[in-house]
Parts: structure tokens; C-alpha cells; sequence
């Protein structure tokens, strides 16, 4: 259970425009396999700058990240993304899911983009996903045409379609009520709890943050727990 | 890589947004429909008029120039052949117009190969005498049949018929407007003066129109032998060979060649008809210019609605970014919806711009100066059709290239924090 998935070394990071700020400093910390760890501390800490670099999205930073024991620094885009299709699940705040497709399709997307398995094999294990998330019912509903609650569930689905070693949610359950945020959270801890997933949550929601297994708080750009 | 997933994806956007496309579209088919019915229409009207004179003009004409000899006795004698003599008065030498040796010439073109036919010509200036005042005219002397073949003689023929200047003896085809001043009919003699004072009665078979009202108010046709019996002179005088070649674009090297071989003035039909190539060419130049610029702004719309879908669609750029499409993939996407645009509208374009060349094509078109004429000319090449699909998905694809680089550039962490 030590194996490191994901690795921050001395991170740094500054924005530029329109003075030079310091938004992060000095981060270190290593999430192991199989954590279940949750991102907190104040609105403008830091957590989903933090979260951007962590995802490889933001390459502008001083410092090393590793994911997987590679480092991400020398990567080039295109490698980057080869990086987050293949290892990393996104859940946003916003369910971000593509209304051109329906349910089914957007859960396959991430898979036929790495054209591991043939099709017929991606749709046949979204649907699986679906399964497991109960909405395989909604699998042929227009994207457009699910509730919120449902629509952040399939964006799950597709955040697992290529069994990634790490899913990343930003603030995950920030738009949803309170039922549908149990439903959200109760996944991710079977996820964590029952296949071992390793995830990492940025929340503001204490109480959600709580119930995780570790919390790493952080404070204007410093972890302080 | 990954080909098929890029498309769909392609697809699904477009459909999801038929509308815009189908505008982007329209756009494409119209500006493709009007350069090959613009091109089709203007190179048509092109052909029509070069065909006015190029067809009827031999591709070298080989002749005898009235012109004073380049070879004067001084330069020839040996006492003087160092210095540079000045020759003042010089007047054109007693020179014949017939051509020497004519069959001899005419046997060894038959049998060049290059060569795709030859028509012997006697030009002779006449006066036809209508009652007290004489008219100036120019009486050809033709080989009906021949001259038919290579220059479409009998199509310019529009009463009676070409063939009949053989076939009845003493016979003359007139210029309509010849004709017209005459007020000869056809079966009436008209009364000819030449130049050497002899008068013959001709009887009128036919009139000719070319179209071109000061050609035909002076010319008339004549058998090859009339005119030497009008003209007094033996079975092989003519003075002018008409020469037909396959290949028109060797005119001017083979006219120069003949011109040492036989001994005469060879003129070519690029020399002769030098504006009406210009013209052509920049009738040409001005619909390509016309057809492209519609296409630019075609390429505009295209241009304009990409940006406006891309900005549309940031959020699925960011989430396609997020879950693993690499710039490249996201820009390829919005490529191959700019060019299935141009694909599209472009085929719907070619098929239109066939369907108005065609309508065009039937529209009734009668004048008298084109007498052979029924409908408005238009000319299917090919060509245009490949330019134009070529053209459709060249553009498309700079139009395409912009926007796509764009939405290959765009940050998701932007695009995410922004919301």
C-alpha cells in the first residue's frame, strides 16, 4: 500500500498578471495508492491551482511532480494529455459532460481516445461503469437531458472508463444538494473503499473533508496540515 | 491515429449546430456554383468568338508578299561587298503573288505528318458592277470541299450550299452584305470586273455569313478554277496555301520552317490573331479572378462560424483537453469540420454549377452575327469542375486552419477556473 501514485516536490507557483504573486509555496506531499485524500482551506488558498498542476493541465511551475514515478516536467503536450487519458479521471464542479452525445458516448469518449480496446469492448465496460453508478438506465438519454445529480454520476463513469490510477475531483459536489452530494460521496468511498481507487478531492465542504481518510489542509499557498 | 474517433466527433458537432453549417455550406455551394457557371459561361463565349476567326483561319498561311527584295544587285556584287551600301528609292520588285512550284510544295505537305489537312486559295481583288457604280470586293477561289473540312466553310454558308460552287459551273457564294448591296438573290448573275479589265458573268448560289459585317460586305467564293479563268492564268497558278496542322501550338515554328523550305511568307495564326488571344486570356483571368474572390469570401463565413462554434464550444474543448485529447486531436477536430463544409458544399456546388452551365446552355440565343448559334455557349471542361473542388477544400481548409489553431491553444485550466 506505500506505492506512490502521485508525487509533489517543492512546487512553486506565481501568477503574473497583473503583479507577480506567490500563489503556492514549497508544496510536498506524495498520495499513496489507494488514498482517499481531500483538498481543503479557504476560497483563493490555492487548492485548485494546486489541483491544475497536480492534473498536468497547468505546466507553468517551479519544482517536480511525479506521477506514476515519471516526472511530468520534461513532457511535451501531446505526452501530457497521453498522461491524463491514461492515468488520470477528472470530476469538476461542473458536470463539463459534451451535450453533442449522448450519456453512453461521453463515458466512452476518454476510451476510444486511448484506442486500448475496440469499440464494441469501451461501450461494453461503460456500460459496465453505468452499472455500478446505477444510471445505466440513462445510457441513450441525450447528455442535455439528465439532472445534475445524474450528469455529475456519468462524468464519475467516465472519470473510471480507462481505470486510471488517480481521479481528481475539483470541488466535485460544490453544485449539488445535499442528497445528491451523499450519493457523490458514498461513490467515492466505495470507490476507495471497495476497488482500491486513489482519489483526490478539493473541497471547501468540511464535512465531506471529514469523512474522507486524509485531509491536507492548506493555507495562502502552504499546506499546514 | 485514432481517424474515425476524430470524425465522429467532427460530426456530432456539426449536427449539433446544423444550422450555422449549413449556412457555412450555402456559402461554399454558391461562390462554387458561380465560378464553374461563371467559367463555363465566359470560356464558352471565349471559344465562340476565337472560333469566329481562328477556326476559319488556317493555321499557316503560306503566300508570296508584295514587298521590295531583300537581296538588292550592289550587295551582291563582289567590289562591294565590303562597305555598307545606302539604297534610296527602293520600289518592290516586279514580284507574282502566285506561288512557285505550288503542286510540287503541296505534294511534300501532304505528306508531313504533322500536318492534319492543306487547302489551295487564289485571292483576287474584283469590282462587281451594279448598274452604274462599281463595288469594290475580294473573290476567293476555294476548294468547296476541302475548305469545308478544315475551316468549316459550309457552316458560314447560311442560304444555299456550300458544295454547289462545284457543282454548277460559273457559279459565285457572296457576302450577305455583298448581297445585300447588290440586292442579288440567289439564281440572279452578277456581273464581275477584274482588276485587268475583263468582265464575267457569275450566277449566285449561296450567301456566306461570318459575323463579322466588314468581312462579309466584301468577300465572295468561287471555284479555284473560275477564278483562274477569270483571272486568265493557268491550272497551277495559286497564291496562297492553307495549312492545317494537329498540334495549333507548333504554328510558329513549322510556318518559319516552310517559309525556308518553300521559299515564300509563311504567317502563323499566333502571329495573325495575337489580340484574340489576349482577349481571351483576359477574359479568363478576370472569371478566375471573380470565381476565386467568391470562394475567399466563402472562406470568410467559414471562418466566422468556426470562431463562433469554437467560442460555443470552450467547455467541451476543456473537457475533451482534460480527458486526454491533445491540442493536435482538438484541432484536427475543427478541421475536419472545415473541410467537410468545404467537402460538402462543394460537391453541392459543382452538381448546381452543372445545373445552371446546362440551363444556360438551353437558353435561346439568336443573333446575325453568329449564325451558327442557336444557344448561349458554355464550355464543360473538366478542368474547371477539379478546380473548383479543389479550390472548395483549400480554402475550407484555411479557414479552417485559424480558428482550429486556436481551439488547439486554448488552456482548460483557464476554461475551468473561469466558470
Amino acid at each position: 500500500m506505500s506505492e506512490k501514485i502521485l508525487e509533489a516536490k517543492n512546487i512553486n507557483k506565481y501568477f503574473h498578471d497583473p503583479v507577480t504573486v506567490k500563489v503556492l509555496t514549497d508544496i510536498n506531499f506524495s498520495v499513496n495508492k489507494g488514498d482517499f485524500v481531500a483538498v481543503t482551506g479557504k476560497s483563493g488558498c490555492g487548492k485548485s491551482t494546486l489541483l491544475y498542476i497536480l492534473s498536468t493541465m497547468d505546466t507553468d511551475y517551479e519544482g517536480e511532480l511525479l506521477i506514476d514515478g515519471e516526472t511530468m516536467r520534461q513532457k511535451k503536450e501531446a505526452q501530457l494529455a497521453r498522461v491524463r487519458n491514461e492515468k488520470i479521471g477528472f470530476v469538476f464542479q461542473f458536470h463539463y459532460l459534451l451535450n453533442e452525445f449522448n450519456v453512453l458516448k461521453n463515458v466512452m469518449l476518454p476510451g476510444l481516445k486511448l484506442n486500448k480496446y475496440p469499440a464494441k469492448e469501451v461501450e461494453h465496460r461503460a456500460m459496465e461503469k453505468l452499472k455500478m453508478l446505477g444510471i445505466e438506465k440513462l445510457a441513450l438519454k441525450n447528455a442535455a437531458q439528465v439532472s445534475g445529480g445524474e450528469k455529475q454520476r456519468v462524468a464519475i463513469a467516465r472519470a473510471l472508463i480507462n481505470d486510471p490510477h488517480i481521479i481528481m475531483g475539483d470541488e466535485p459536489t460544490g453544485n449539488l444538494d445535499k442528497k445528491n452530494s451523499e450519493i457523490v460521496f458514498d461513490i467515492f468511498k466505495q470507490l476507495a473503499e471497495e476497488f482500491q481507487q486513489t482519489l483526490l478531492i478539493v473541497t471547501h465542504d468540511q464535512g465531506f473533508a471529514e469523512k474522507t481518510h486524509r485531509i491536507i489542509e492548506m493555507e495562502d499557498g502552504r499546506i499546514i496540515r | 491515429m485514432n481517424l474515425k474517433l476524430i470524425i465522429s466527433i467532427a460530426k456530432s458537432l456539426l449536427l449539433a449546430r446544423w444550422k450555422q453549417t449549413l449556412v457555412a455550406a450555402i456559402g461554399v455551394t454558391f461562390s462554387i456554383t458561380m465560378f464553374i457557371t461563371l467559367l463555363g459561361f465566359m470560356t464558352g463565349l471565349n471559344d465562340l468568338l476565337d472560333g469566329l476567326i481562328l477556326n476559319r483561319t488556317p493555321h499557316i498561311r503560306l503566300y508570296n508578299e508584295i514587298k521590295p527584295n531583300k537581296n538588292q544587285p550592289v550587295n551582291l556584287a563582289a567590289e562591294y561587298k565590303n562597305g555598307y551600301n545606302f539604297i534610296q528609292s527602293v520600289k518592290s520588285g516586279n514580284a507574282r503573288q502566285e506561288i512557285y512550284n505550288s503542286e510540287s510544295i503541296m505534294e511534300t505537305l501532304q505528306k508531313d505528318s504533322r500536318i492534319a489537312g492543306l487547302s489551295p486559295k487564289i485571292i483576287s481583288q474584283i469590282f462587281f458592277n451594279n448598274g452604274t457604280i462599281d463595288i469594290t470586293g475580294v473573290v476567293n477561289g476555294i476548294d468547296a470541299v476541302e475548305e469545308s473540312r478544315l475551316f468549316h466553310f459550309n457552316e458560314y454558308v447560311t442560304t444555299g450550299n456550300a458544295a454547289d460552287i462545284s457543282k454548277v459551273p460559273n457559279s459565285i457564294i457572296l457576302g450577305k452584305g455583298l448581297a445585300e448591296k447588290m440586292l442579288a438573290d440567289i439564281g440572279d448573275v452578277v456581273q464581275l470586273t477584274t482588276t485587268k479589265g475583263e468582265r464575267f458573268p457569275l450566277k449566285v448560289v449561296g450567301y456566306f455569313q461570318s459575323g463579322l459585317q466588314d468581312f462579309d460586305k466584301v468577300q465572295s467564293f468561287a471555284t479555284i478554277a473560275t477564278v483562274q479563268k477569270l483571272m486568265g492564268k493557268p491550272a497551277s497558278y495559286i497564291t496562297d496555301i492553307q495549312v492545317k496542322l494537329k498540334d495549333i501550338q507548333q504554328a510558329p515554328a513549322v510556318a518559319k520552317e516552310f517559309a525556308n523550305i518553300f521559299e515564300t511568307d509563311a504567317e502563323d495564326i499566333q502571329t495573325a490573331n495575337a489580340q484574340f488571344e489576349t482577349g481571351s486570356f483576359i477574359r479568363t483571368l478576370i472569371s478566375y479572378a471573380v470565381g476565386i474572390t467568391l470562394l475567399v469570401v466563402a472562406g470568410f463565413g467559414i471562418y466566422n462560424i468556426l470562431n463562433m462554434m469554437i467560442y460555443e464550444k470552450m467547455d467541451s474543448i476543456a473537457i475533451l483537453k482534460a480527458t486526454g485529447f491533445a491540442g493536435k486531436d482538438v484541432k484536427r477536430i475543427f478541421l475536419a469540420i472545415a473541410i467537410s463544409i468545404g467537402f460538402f458544399g462543394g460537391l453541392a456546388g459543382l452538381l448546381f454549377g452543372f445545373g445552371l452551365s446546362a440551363f444556360i446552355d438551353q437558353i435561346p440565343f439568336n443573333t446575325a452575327a453568329l449564325p451558327t448559334i442557336k444557344t448561349y455557349p458554355i464550355n464543360y471542361n473538366p478542368v474547371f469542375y477539379l478546380i473548383g473542388a479543389v479550390f472548395s477544400l483549400i480554402t475550407t481548409y484555411f479557414a479552417g486552419w485559424f480558428p482550429s489553431r486556436k481551439a488547439s491553444k486554448a488552456d482548460p485550466v483557464i476554461i475551468i477556473r473561469g466558470k
